[in-house]
Parts: structure tokens; sequence; C-alpha cells
């Protein structure tokens, strides 16, 4: 490892000092006028990801994770999108910030890693001068000191020969490889903020868990906030240190992951856990799945979105789901686990009747309470 | 989701008897393809071969499912292409109903296609767009003349109810449905024509959580109603043991260990399903526990036009000895059921110090040929033998 990797061209600050978060989204919402009416992808979303930390963003497809994410990068055409809300990258703001300034901070302070790397890479050009073409866009430095660094980034992302391999061409590169040249792309500027949209998905079990390892690795090195956009729960449970679940373009739970993934709260959240079958435990249980399909944003459903799909739509008095939007507010553990849902008791709902049917060996069978690993989360503790 | 039991759809005639069962309706056995690799210029001869599948055997009874993992380019899907004889074989026999369907010919085959079906992993391009839902399903009705022309209609609806479709949508287009429901119309056309045998290749994982799980309990539906047998191939383990009783891992081109649901996932002990199953994120693990250690491989599935000499596997394995380079380890049966490929097999951090399969082969523990004699050639037959080779007695047992 050569030293100008470690060294962070500005922006530094002493480990533990207190600061901002690195990024603060406040209030966003992204619509797209179409022929068949307004599209409302992201409807008043907000989260903060401190450096080093990163937060996972869960949700169906179509449910706006991607689109929320693509924003932070000012990546949405002007002319056919209405931004509204605030996005502030290291306090900077980013919606109606100018072209220009979005250059500066594109690829630069902010990157993004793509879910299909063979369509993000550029198949008439090699490996080497689309890593290099970012660092020399942002660095004034010459051809063969690009090179030198793109070679640096595909060895620091676990290729092997990275002194030939920086002239290949995409396709001759595996999938794996692929989606590491890609990282390299991201990584070579130093990102402080790193959005990964699904960077595993399309890969096997195996490469999966080397790419997950190396993401792990890098943030601890360089300190980066990371935003991890999935729909694998099980990538989630991995790497994310807060969760956030979206349906219908609002985030409709939000805490930190264990406790998200033990003590849900929100009926989507319990679907989601209940529709993955596992690796381990009971393999005759039937899968629970979410009735119904997700909603069209054209015309998203009155109240909670989420109710045409709710079973426990009718524990809540008053047709509540049907009429009224709930607001996203802390639940029954805590101020820093928020959910959307009008039902009262979701802890005691969630104990009798849902972890019985999607995981009965999380729970004591004299007593029919949680087994204590699971009871003693800290709902505080990221 | 509610199967319709008393619809038309009537088992097949074999498959509602008492002797359901233990059967054997597809058995493979030493199945090869290779795809020549052609040179440029003008006198494109063949220069190499893509070893996609390179031996492969096992049985599949009546009524039930093996599930075929490994990473892509390990062969599991061209296995399932030579099964319904999309593609020819290079060798090797495929047994279907105790007759060899390989060497068949186009005219031949037709009565047997009905009786295989396939489901394909992306419902997008699987299902002819301007078609409309009704002449998708009705097709094979018509081809294979199921039933008469007046009826197709009615029996069309039926397939799609089975399904969980709305039977009133029959005039849409597939570009009216949702990812999930495509996939049903997929499975609505191969169900058309009762077939003994669905090879379905990655069904789900093109879908998202929650309609993987509608998806998958609606083929355990179908499975337990029509008694259909399944090849079920798909790289997301989890899907795997949540629908397969019994499972095979694939290599490049090879089956490296095969045996029921409960060895091949509490028991494993192939090195490559070790790593395979730790790598796979487990949600409960990470939520009660912290993080698993993972198995790192190094590296990428090595070019089946060139595979590795020895153990496939030994270029990426982190216990490969001499011998793994020199000689192939045969896929010795271990237990009742479960056969594994390895010199060193066994459960992790419990491998044998010397390699279990020298003595048999006639080698020693570096892979030399003893007394100037040759390797003892070993057979792998398809299915599970009464005697086994016990590893801690290193002597042959039965139950």
């Amino acid at each position: 490892m050569s030293t100008d990797i470690s060294e962070r061209p500005g922006g530094t600050t002493a480990p533990g000092a207190p600061e901002d978060p690195f990024l603060v989204v406040e209030g966003l919402t992204v619509k797209f006028p179409t022929h068949d009416g307004l599209v409302q992808a992201v409807t008043d979303l907000s989260y903060t990801v401190e450096r080093g930390k990163t937060l996972g963003i869960v949700g169906e497809s179509g449910s706006g994770k991607s689109v929320s994410s693509m924003a932070v990068l000012g990546l949405h055409d002007p002319k056919h999108t209405r931004l509204s809300g605030s996005i502030r990258v290291d306090g900077q703001e980013v919606i109606g910030a100018s072209e220009d300034r979005m250059r500066k901070v594109r690829g630069n302070s902010v990157a993004m890693i793509f879910q299909d790397a063979l369509t993000a890479l550029h198949p008439f050009y090699t490996i080497g001068d689309q890593i290099s073409e970012g660092y020399r866009i942002h660095h004034r430095v010459s051809k063969g000191e690009a090179k030198k660094r793109a070679i640096e980034m595909l060895d620091r992302v676990g290729i092997p020969q990275p002194n030939r391999r920086v002239d290949d061409y995409p396709h001759q590169f595996s999938g794996g490889m692929r989606q590491r040249a890609m990282i390299a792309m991201a990584l070579v500027n130093d990102p402080q903020l790193l959005i990964a949209d699904e960077p595993t998905t399309a890969l096997d079990v195996t490469v999966q868990a080397q790419i997950l390892d190396l993401l792990q690795d890098l943030q601890r090195e360089f300190n980066s906030a990371v935003v991890i956009i999935t729909h694998d729960l099980g990538v989630i449970a991995e790497l994310a240190d807060t969760t956030m679940v979206m349906y219908a373009g609002r985030a409709v739970e939000y805490g930190a992951t264990r406790e998200i993934l033990t003590h849900p709260e929100m009926p989507y959240t319990w679907g989601l856990l209940g529709s993955i079958p596992e690796v381990a435990g009971d393999a005759d249980v039937r899968l629970v799945p979410i009735p119904g399909n997700p909603p069209s944003l054209l015309n998203p459903p009155s109240g909670c979105a989420f109710h045409p799909r709710c079973p426990h739509v009718d524990k809540v008095p008053g047709n509540l789901c049907r009429t009224t939007l709930p607001e996203l507010v802390p639940g029954e553990r805590g101020e820093s686990h928020l959910k959307r849902c009008h039902l009262a008791n979701p802890g005691e709902i969630y104990t009798k009747e849902v972890l019985p049917e999607i995981a009965p060996d999380l729970l004591d069978p004299t007593t029919g309470e949680m087994i204590p690993e699971l009871a003693a989360v800290d709902p505080e503790e990221v | 989701m509610s199967i319709v039991t008393n619809s038309g759809i009537e088992r097949a005639p074999e498959s509602s008897g008492a002797s359901v069962g233990n059967e054997t309706l597809l058995e493979i056995r030493n199945l090869k393809k290779y795809f020549p690799v052609k040179s440029g210029g003008v006198i494109r001869r063949t220069v190499a071969h893509v070893q996609a599948v390179d031996g492969v055997s096992f049985t599949l009874d009546r009524g039930q499912s093996l599930g075929l993992v490994g990473e892509s380019g390990c062969g599991k899907t061209t296995t399932g292409r030579l099964i319904t004889r999309l593609y020819d074989p290079t060798a090797g026999e495929i047994n279907f109903e105790g007759k060899d369907i390989g060497p068949l010919s186009r005219r031949q085959m037709m009565p047997i296609r009905s009786e295989i079906q396939m489901i394909f992993q992306d419902p997008y391009s699987s299902l002819n767009p301007r078609h409309t839902v009704g002449t998708i399903v009705g097709t094979p009705l018509r081809v294979h003349n199921m039933v008469p022309e007046k009826k197709t209609l009615a029996r069309v609806q039926e397939l799609l109810e089975v399904v969980g479709l709305n039977p009133e949508h029959y005039n849409r287009y597939p570009s009216e449905f949702s990812g999930g429901q495509r996939q049903r119309i997929g499975i609505a056309r191969a169900l058309a024509l009762q077939p003994k045998l669905l090879v379905a290749d990655e069904p789900v994982s093109a879908l998202d959580v929650s309609i993987q799980a509608q998806v998958v309990n609606l083929l355990r539906d179908v499975q337990d109603e029509y008694g259909i047998a399944f090849l079920f191939i798909a790289h997301d383990l989890a899907v795997v043991r949540h629908f397969c009783p019994d499972v095979a891992v694939m290599y490049l081109g090879k089956i490296v260990e095969i045996g029921d649901r409960e060895t091949i996932y509490e028991h494993p002990h192939h090195p490559y399903t070790q790593a395979l199953l730790s790598a796979a994120p487990d949600v409960k693990q990470a939520a009660i526990g912290g993080r698993r250690e993972r198995i790192r491989l190094e590296g990428d599935v090595p070019s089946p036009i060139n595979p590795p000499s020895g153990c496939r596997f030994r270029t990426r394995c982190w216990m490969a000895q001499e011998i793994c380079a020199k000689v192939e380890p045969p896929l010795l049966q271990i237990g009742a059921k479960h056969k594994v490929a390895c010199h060193f097999a066994g459960e992790i951090n419990q491998a044998p110090q010397r390699p279990i399969t020298a003595p048999l082969l006639g080698v020693d523990d570096q892979g030399n040929v003893q007394g100037g004699g040759t390797v003892t050639e070993m057979h792998d037959e398809p299915g599970f033998a009464d005697t086994w080779f016990d590893l801690k007695t290193q002597t042959v047992t039965s139950a």
C-alpha cells in the first residue's frame, strides 16, 4: 500500500471529533411527470449517515430506494424531475446546485457503485482508462501517473496481476472482477461517501462474500460513510449499522440494524422477514409471503400505502389505516426506533402471532416469549 | 395460495397409483456436454472444447425434488437443458422412465416433450410480448392435441386459476402483468401438458423477495397436488434448501457433493460446499449472534476450456495437497445418502490428515501410483448404493 491512498485531500478531521453527519437528507420528495400523471417516487424522506457508518436501505423494486440515492448525486435530469427538500453532503446543499458544482462533487467526494457492472462499464475503453478518467478529471496529473493510480486501485480491490489487467477490456473480466473494477473506479478519488446500489445482486454467493468483505475493509480504512441499497436482508444484516425500510416511496421503519431485524414493528418488515428462507433452521416451515403486489406510485393507496397487503389492518380501530397516513414516529422501544404504523402494540403481535409462524425457533417453547438473546437486544445500540 | 383441487387437471396416471415414491423417474448416467470453440478465419476449425458438463450422474424419483446448486458457469443450467433436450448430449445417458432419450430424433422426442417441461428464469424474456396469456398457455395444448379446440379456453382458464391468476385475464398481454404474475403464467404454461418432470431453472431469482416466497409456495402446492418431480436449479442455497429434500452441488461441470438436505446443509464434507454455505448471508444469525466467520474463497472459477488437473476445485481450495493435482477424486459414497468427491473429505476443521481415497485408488499419499500400476478407475453410478465407505472405520459398511 503506497502512502498517497491514505492521504485524504482535504476534509480530514481528527478521529473521534464530534461532527455533523456527512450526509443529511431532509424531507426529500422526488416526482416524475409522465404521460399518465405525476409519479411520486419518493415522499418526505429524511435520514443521516455519519462518517465510518453504513446505512442500509431495503425495499422492493419501485419502493424509491434507488431514486432517492440517485438524487444525492444529482443524477436526475432536472427537466423531467421535480425535487424538493434538502440534501446536504458535508454541509453543502445538493438540490438546486449547478451542474458545474455537481461535477466537482460527483466521483470525487461522493461516488456510486452500480448494480450491473457490465452495463455500467464502457465496452470500448480499457478498464485502466475508465478508472483513471475520474482521477484525471479531479486531479492535475499526467496520463502515466493516472495509470499508476489505476493499477494501484486494481491491486487494492484484489485483481491479480493488476499491471497486466489494467489494459484489458471489460469483456475480458469475469462478473466478480468487473464488480471489483467498478468499486476501484468509485474509490479512485477516496470518496467520503459511497453509495452502493445493489452491489452484489448479480453475483454468486462466494463472490458476493468477497465483495462484502472488500467493502467493509475499505470502509474501515478510509472511514467513509456508506449507503447500501439492497433488497437482500442478508446483506443488510452483514453490513449495515442502521437500516431504513422503504415502501411506496416512504420510509416505514428506521433504526439500528440488529434492532430492526429482531424487534421489527411494521407489518411490512415482518412480511420481508417471513419471505426469506434460511440456510439454517427448520426447512419445512412454509414461507409466509406478503400477499398481493407492490402498489402503483401513480395512484397510491389511501391512508397507509401498505394497507391493501397488510394482514393486521383490522386490529386498528376506526378504519384508520385506510383513511389516515401514519407518521414516522418512535414506537414502543424508544426514540431511536422509528416506525410508520397505526398498530398500538406491535411488539405483542410480533411475539404472539408473527414469530410462531415465521421463526418458531426464536421463541421459548414453554413460555412463548422471545429467546433471551433476542429479547436482550438494546434498541439504542448500533 | 389455494389450489383448486377439483379442477379438470388430472394427475398423471402413473403417479396417481399407490406405488408413488421410490420409483425412479429420471436416471442421468455420466452425462457430458462439450461445446466446441472455433478458431477465427475462413476455416473455422475446432480448437478446443468448453467442458460445460463433464460426467454427471444422478437419479430423481417420481414426485421428488432434486436441487442443483453452484456458481454461474458450473454447468447447472446446461444440465437442465440437456435433460429437456434443448441441447444434444455429447456423451452419456438420460434415462427417462427407463428409456434413453439422449439419441432420440426430433420426431421421436415429440411425445416425451410433453412430459418434461421447463420453467425459465426471466419472466420478461420467456413470454412472447405479442401473444395474449390465453395464446401462451394454450399453445402447448394445441401443439400436443391435449384437448379439443373448443375446450382450449376453458382449460386455459383452469390453469390460470391453479396458479393464482384471475381466469378472466386470458385476453391480456404479458406487459400488463407484474414480474411475479408473469412467472405464474410461465408456470401455467409448463403445467398445461401435465408433465411428470419440471426443470425449473432459477425460477425465482429474478423476483422481489416478497414475491419469491409466493412463487416458491405455489411450486410446492403444484408439486403436492400433481406429484410432479422437480429438478430445481438455483444459486440461492436457502431457496433450494427450502424446496428440495435432495441437493447436488456442482463445480466446473461435475457434481462435487450430493446427498439429502440434512447432510448437505448440516454436515457438508466437501470444502466447496462448506465455503458456499459460509458465504450465504444469514439474517437470523447476524441478528442474534453477530457476524459469522466466512471461508474466503480466493479468485474465480477456472475456465472450463482448460480445467485444472486432478481435483477441479484445488486451485481455490485451502486444503489442497500434492495428490489433489495428480489424481482426480472419485465421487465416493460415504453415507446412506451422501456422496462426496474430495481426497480429504470431512466436516469443517475435521478433515483427515491423510487422503481417504488413496488406498482405494491404489496410490500413495502424494498421489504417486504404487508398484508401476495405474490409478484404479472408480465409476460413479447414479443413485445411492446399499453399501458405502465409512470414513471413521475406513471400511465398506452398510446400514
